[in-house]
């Protein structure tokens, strides 16, 4: 086999990752999406689109809901990633997870890790949220196959819900 | 927006989650993007960027030379070609000799990485003659146009000319006679996965693996089989889980081919992985569709006669297309009584990506027009267009004109549902300004009646296996791509045997593992998969009462099956489920069970050339109300409530056909409100999810769901499909619903606000013009 092409210059990366602190060596320009899929092999982060554009790939960053495909890796040194393989508690799912699972919120699936960050962060931040407000909060994340009536539901239940 | 429970099921049973639910909320379910592939190679496409050209020279040597690139596939490593339809396959997987739309693969590299393989791909040279191109049906059917296919004159894949009943005397019939032509854009599927391939060769074994994002697992691996020249029993295709479909991955897709060609000239583990723009031009959705609708009616609203020419723009290669353009016809029949049908259709071939089989597979666009129409007439003699459907029932059983059996009817109900929920009588024409309701019905097949590959193989086959551990394994070939195939699989067989869901695994859609399956398309798996799930649970069944009859030392007749196995009702005698397993295994060791569905020869429709499309065991029938909101300063319109009912004949599984009904109607305000695939000489100018506008959760309405069961007779439990029927009658509800606002006709898709713009300023014009005539008369 031929050797590499040179390889860009790399930084070490120090961030925890649903609570736990990793290090790794990453370049300057990989994209927390190709950092949490290929190094970290989360790969219930999800790319599908070309950038920005469908919220497949949304994490939470400090509780922030943001997509990791235009986030570069290293624009997280020392802070908090959370994705959904962070989200259940020793195989106890989380209340939206639960929500999503009982009441359908989720069919083909892909859009449903991202859907959920989203929508934790705005549980968070507003444990009480309105119909509105959780159009709002989830209208950066696509779905193909609910038309979202069942995921406002999922929402709608899991804030309701007690734990 | 009404905050009204958005769904208020006249179905008591609730349904179940899907048993790979778990999964999907946790990160856990691994699409193909996701397999492990850190030591495969990466795969890249070179696409034409040309519309048309005949190919000079394809130089890949210094793509092959560069350091780090491992293989380089073109054209002449497959002289096959592939497709769906046998007499129809008319397109290579990677160009040869001529190139007919832009973004055609042309070759392929596989190379250590990503940044290696795109590099040889600035390397390729490619010299081409260029050619005419056509973009639109217009220009390809042109006299002086050059054709895209030597064997298709006219530039014609296929033309259709179907006539049932007397048309001349059904519109001498009618009291009024109306001819419309409507204009709908090709769409896409835009699943939210996007492409990917995994293909593994083992040259020491010369075995290749492939996972894929495939709807039809089997069609795939016998095309590959084909196009590689392989011994079929050498190849092995899984599917992982599957990020949706809608069509999208109903034929095998060049991508898929192309990596199993590099994979096996790598010698080696090829990942492909489509960006979303190559996905875009991967294509195979719904075309462009011209419409010529004339409808005969008598004052009461009874329809007389209806003629229909359709011209499909199909892209540049055969794909489904001939399906396409006979279902556009087929479905014109099916859901109401017309004593007489004129069909004409013409699928057309230009310089664009290859269109296929999308949601509502060529019924839509004709549905759409047949519905504005109807609407429309009712409207000019003074009916209801609830009276107008009513007064056009089919009465099930019954055969169409052309040849379609209709074995349950559930339309009428849906009517009586949505209009009540909806407020209809007591509410239209009493909204404020601005706003309007809207109505339409359609309907969809349950599984083609008759199969693309008629090898006399049954429609489907499901094995089950029943070991030591007393779990029941259920293997099927049918692809679950996020509609819930695999957890109706797994009730079916729950129910029939009467034990408890979780002791059902479900292995789906290996082509090692699992017994052949056509596939998910025509909304078949419900119908066709699931009885056979039933006829093997049914086998299973008897096996299982024979070894507990013996044990319980009782007549089998007497014996109940469950989770525990009893001697009638309230005896004392009772066996657990385990040990009548274990009883069952004496002598015989693990038992297999197998189950298979075939459609009988008199569903398979009528003798007519053509007549084997739209034939189905059953059709599903679902009506809808739609109401809009109306900016008439800007024409934007806003949808505030959809109500659908839609008859499935049973619901297996009442949650999953509700998500099902929903996504579809949702689907179809995308298509009437703001989807459209746009292209600038051939480029694709909507090749993003930002500029393939689709509705998001902020505009989308909530969707009233009611599900009608007609029980027919030959559905699984009396089940018939629920994920496409609602879809076509979602874009002429709306457009109804805006001339209930704010009298307006429109006859183009999607329903764009300068559209809506541009006939408001027209008709305040006419009425202009009206004032000032009246003035100077």
């Amino acid at each position: 086999m031929h050797a590499p092409a040179p390889q860009p210059k790399k930084r070490l990366l120090r961030l925890r990752v649903n609570g736990r602190w990793r290090e790794d060596a990453v370049a300057e320009q990989t994209l927390l999406v190709d950092y949490l899929r290929d190094v970290a092999r989360l790969t219930g982060v999800k790319t599908g689109c070309d950038g920005g554009e469908c919220g497949a790939c949304t994490v939470l960053l400090d509780g922030e809901a943001v997509p990791s495909c235009i986030t570069l890796a290293v624009r997280c040194e020392g802070r908090d990633v959370e994705t959904i393989e962070g989200m259940a508690t020793q195989g106890r799912l989380s209340r939206l997870q639960r929500a999503f699972h009982e009441k359908l919120g989720t069919q083909c699936g892909f859009c449903t890790p991202g859907m959920i960050m989203a929508a934790e962060a705005l549980l968070r931040r507003n444990p009480k949220p309105s119909d509105e407000d959780i159009r709002t909060a989830l209208s950066g994340n696509l779905c193909r196959c609910t038309g979202y009536v069942k995921i406002i539901e999922s929402v709608r239940a899991a804030a309701e819900a007690t734990s | 927006m009404t905050m009204a429970p958005q769904s208020v099921p006249l179905v008591k049973r609730p349904g179940v989650p899907l048993i790979d639910g778990i999964e999907k909320v946790t990160g856990k379910a691994r699409y193909t993007a996701d397999l492990d592939h850190a030591d495969a190679l990466v795969g890249r496409i070179f696409r034409s960027p040309y519309s048309h050209a005949e190919i000079v020279q394809l130089d890949v040597s210094k793509a092959r030379a560069l350091p780090g690139v491992v293989a380089v596939v073109t054209g002449d490593d497959c002289p096959h070609t592939y497709g769906v339809l046998p007499i129809a396959m008319n397109e290579y997987p990677l160009a040869r000799g001529r190139v007919r739309y832009r973004g055609e693969p042309v070759a392929a590299v596989a190379a250590i990485d990503a940044e290696t393989a795109e590099r040889a791909l600035a390397l390729i040279k490619f010299e081409v003659k260029e050619l005419p191109a056509y973009y639109t049906s217009e220009a390809a059917r042109a006299a002086d146009a050059i054709l895209l296919h030597d064997n298709k004159p006219g530039n014609i894949e296929r033309d259709v000319h179907h006539e049932f009943g007397d048309v001349r005397q059904g519109f001498a019939d009618a009291d009024l006679v109306r001819e419309e032509r409507f204009d709908c854009a090709e769409i896409n599927h835009a699943q939210i996965e996007p492409h990917a391939s995994l293909a593994e060769f083992d040259p020491a074994t010369g075995r290749l693996t492939v996972q894929t994002v495939s709807q039809v697992g089997y069609y795939l691996h016998l095309m590959i089989a084909e196009c590689l020249e392989m011994d079929t029993s050498r190849i092995r295709v899984i599917k992982p889980f599957i990020g949706g479909g809608f069509g999208a991955r109903v034929e095998a897709l060049n991508f898929e081919i192309v990596t199993a060609l590099l994979a096996r000239a790598a010698a080696g583990k090829v990942m492909m992985q489509l960006t979303r723009e190559e996905t875009f031009i991967t294509h195979r959705a719904r075309p462009q569709t011209n419409i010529r609708l004339k409808l005969g009616m008598r004052k009461d609203g009874r329809m007389t006669a209806c003629e229909c020419e359709v011209v499909q723009r199909g892209g540049a290669y055969a794909g489904y297309g001939i399906i396409t353009i006979l279902y556009a016809g087929a479905l014109l029949q099916g859901l109401y009584d017309i004593p007489a049908v004129k069909y004409d259709g013409y699928r057309v071939y230009a310089n664009l990506p290859p269109c296929g089989a999308m949601r509502g597979h060529g019924s839509v666009d004709t549905r759409h027009a047949f519905e504005c129409l109807v609407d429309r007439m009712a409207r000019e003699l003074g009916l209801d267009p609830f009276a107008v459907r009513r007064a056009n029932l089919l009465h099930a059983p019954m055969r169409t004109l052309n040849d379609l059996t209709v074995n349950s009817y559930g339309l009428d109900e849906c009517l009586d549902i949505v209009e009540r929920a909806s407020g209809w009588r007591e509410r239209l024409g009493k909204l404020p300004p601005g706003k309007g309701l809207g109505m339409a019905c359609s309907h969809y097949v349950s599984g083609a009646a008759k199969p693309i590959h008629r090898t006399g193989e049954p429609h489907a086959v499901v094995n089950l296996k029943l070991d030591f551990d007393g779990g029941v394994t259920a293997l099927t070939g049918a692809a679950d791509i996020g509609q819930g195939s695999s957890t109706m699989v797994a009730i079916a067989v729950a129910e029939t045997l009467d034990i408890s869901l979780d002791r059902i695994r479900v292995v789906a859609a290996d082509t090692a593992v699992t017994p052949k399956d056509n596939g998910a398309y025509s909304s078949r798996i419900t119908f066709m998969v699931g009885n056979a799930a039933i006829d093997a649970a049914k086998k299973l069944k008897a096996i299982l009462i024979k070894a507990a009859a013996k044990k319980l030392e009782a007549k089998e007749n007497d014996i109940e099956c469950g989770e525990v196995f009893r001697v009638g009702k309230g005896d004392q005698s009772a066996l657990p489920f385990a040990d009548v397993v274990a009883a069952a295994l004496v002598d015989e060791g693990a038992i297999t069970v197998k189950g298979a569905f075939t459609t009988p020869p008199d569903a398979q429709g009528g003798k007519h050339r053509g007549g084997a499309v739209g034939s189905t065991m059953g059709f599903s029938y679902a009506a809808q109300v739609v109401e809009v909101s109306i900016d008439d300063a800007s024409g934007l319109v806003s949808v505030d409530k959809v109500w659908v009912a839609l008859d499935c004949g049973h619901a297996i599984n009442p949650l999953a056909v509700e998500g099902q009904i929903q996504g579809s109607v949702w689907m179809g305000m995308g298509q009437a409100t703001c989807e459209e695939t746009r292209y600038l000489e051939g480029l694709p100018a909507h090749a993003s999810l930002l500029e393939y506008r689709m509705p998001t959760i902020a505009e989308s309405p909530p969707i009233e769901t009611y599900i009608v069961e007609s029980h027919d007779p030959n559905g699984p439990f009396g089940a018939k499909e629920a994920s496409e029927g609602a879809l076509a009658g979602f874009p002429p509800a709306l457009v109804n619903a805006i001339a209930n606002a704010l009298k307006i006709d429109l006859n183009e898709l999607p329903v764009t606000a300068d559209r809506v713009m541009e006939a408001l300023v027209q008709r305040r014009r006419q009425a202009r013009l009206a004032k000032t005539t009246q003035a100077a008369s």
